[in-house]
């Protein structure tokens, strides 16, 4: 099946951008190199088309009553424009998608998913909300996204694309009308820098695009570095340490996972699972050596294999060599004795925690 | 376009080695550094190891992969570039002085199975 392209596949391809598949998609992996792209955000500002992420809308009467019934946080309540991360779960507690959840107004919620799970997604949707008096709305090729991301970012956004986002707090959002429709701007990323996301047509999207880049002030990022930002600072991918398999509980997302909340699909097997205790979770190892544990590489102590790194690089921003390992529930305390079987040899390490770089978000 | 050296002989798997008498330096090429994006480990067997060619010894790791490092040639390895320890990016920076290891050649004809450097760049469609 051909890949398909998001709205701004060409300037990629002007740009110069080495493209690869991404969940359905051919996207920019890097312009430049994924560490000066990396650094750029860390450092100033960076931009990414992150076009290919799915959105769907839910409205009608019981639409809040339905988004808290398929997602592990919790939104009753919850004041207009503010925005909370969580999962939707299989009845066995293992992940469907990991998401955002938008609430724009009254009755009206806005999910944010991957572009990977579109269709799993939607059809996982529409099915729970037979029941429910909703409307979902499968709006993924309606919407461009860009996001923009680096401590420089709310200062390029003000100026450059004259849109005011200062107010923004961390993990809210706001429509703003904006050349005859009506975009979402939301202070959210994937880097665990300060940043915010744009949602808006095909057309608008290339608009802003077009603005920022001929700024000159501001990297364009593929999703290189995408992955070596939100590693470093823990931010899970899913398919790497969230799947069908795995658990909010044993990925250590747990705070995510409202337990106490009225039910919702999962919270019976995750209630259990708490109660009985974890026999495997994800934790950080760090190794003593340069050599890069990889996603799929077996985890080894006391001469058997105890886990599997889901994801794992040779740091940019500390310069070591880091994974996170999903790993048998007696080996994940930190400071724990591992080794990393990399090709034919073993590397030694120790559990750590799962964030190598510490976030700085502005809250 | 990417840097090929006359009198070096270079394998479809993106090394080369240069032969000094009964030695060969092997690294990777131009080509293959700039495929592969930063450089960040570079993976090299023991001095007093065997080499065959054809065969993998070795890996060299970029931020985004790791890709095997394949023998153009058999011998024993006498010498591992240190350096690249310490400052993997020099194979980025010029990886033709930045050979990865010395090889103590054990049959100097099998260099006339690999590609010479109009060969290698025809073969990269340069």
């Amino acid at each position: 099946m051909e890949n398909k392209r998001t709205c701004l596949y060409d300037k990629h391809v002007a740009l110069g951008a080495l493209i690869s598949p991404f969940g359905g998609f051919d996207m920019p992996i890097q312009y430049t190199n994924i560490v000066d792209e990396h650094n750029a955000v860390r450092q100033a500002c960076g931009v990414f088309d992150v076009s290919h992420m799915g959105e769907v809308l839910i409205t009608g009467a019981e639409s809040e009553k339905f988004v808290n019934y398929i997602f592990t946080n919790d939104i009753a309540d919850a004041p207009d424009g503010k925005i909370y991360y969580g999962m939707m779960c299989h009845p066995t507690g293992g992940v469907v998608d990991d998401l955002l959840v938008y609430k724009m107004s009254p009755g009206r919620y806005f999910l944010v998913i991957n572009a990977s799970n579109i269709d799993k997604d939607v059809a996982w949707i529409t099915e729970n909300a037979r029941n429910f008096d909703v409307v979902v709305e499968n709006q993924s090729e309606k919407y461009g996204e860009v996001a923009v991301q680096g401590p420089k970012a709310e200062e390029i956004v003000e100026r450059v694309l004259g849109i005011g986002c200062s107010e923004l707090l961390f993990y809210t959002c706001k429509e703003i009308e904006c050349c005859g429709e009506t975009i979402i701007v939301s202070r959210t990323g994937y880097t665990g820098e300060d940043g915010f996301e744009i949602y808006a047509s095909h057309e608008l999207i290339n608009d802003v695009w077009d603005k920022l880049m001929a700024s000159g002030e501001v990297a364009p990022c593929g999703l290189g570095c995408r992955d070596t930002l939100r590693f470093e600072v823990g931010l899970p991918l899913y398919g790497d340490e969230l799947t069908d398999e795995i658990t909010p509980l044993e990925a250590s997302l747990g705070m995510f996972a409202k337990l106490d909340k009225e039910n919702f699909i999962g919270k019976e097997a995750l209630v259990k699972q708490k109660a009985e205790g974890l026999r495997r979770k994800i934790v950080g190892i760090e190794l003593k050596d340069k050599a890069i544990p990889r996603h799929g590489y077996e985890v080894e102590a006391d001469g058997k294999v105890i886990g599997v790194v889901t994801t794992g690089y040779n740091s940019i921003s500390t310069g070591k060599s880091v994974c996170m390992a999903l790993l048998d529930i007696e080996y994940a305390k930190l400071d724990t004795e591992v080794s990393v079987r990399i090709r034919k040899k073993v590397f030694p390490g120790v559990v750590t925690k799962k964030r190598f770089y510490d976030k700085n978000y502005k809250k | 376009m990417s840097k090929i050296i006359e009198g070096l002989y270079y394998a479809e798997s993106h090394e080369y080695v240069r032969i000094e008498g009964e030695y060969g330096y092997v690294g990777i090429t131009d080509y293959a550094q700039h495929e592969l994006g930063n450089v960040v480990y570079v993976d090299m067997p023991d001095v007093d190891d065997e080499v065959t060619a054809g065969e993998e010894f070795g890996a060299v790791e970029s931020v985004k992969a790791a890709s095997d490092l394949i023998s153009p040639v058999s011998g024993t390895v006498v010498e591992v570039n240190e350096a690249l320890n310490d400052s993997p990016e020099l194979v980025n920076s010029d990886p033709y002085e930045n050979w990865i290891i010395k090889v103590q050649l054990s049959d100097a004809s099998e260099v006339e199975s690999l590609m010479d450097a109009a060969a290698y760049k025809n073969a990269i469609g340069e």
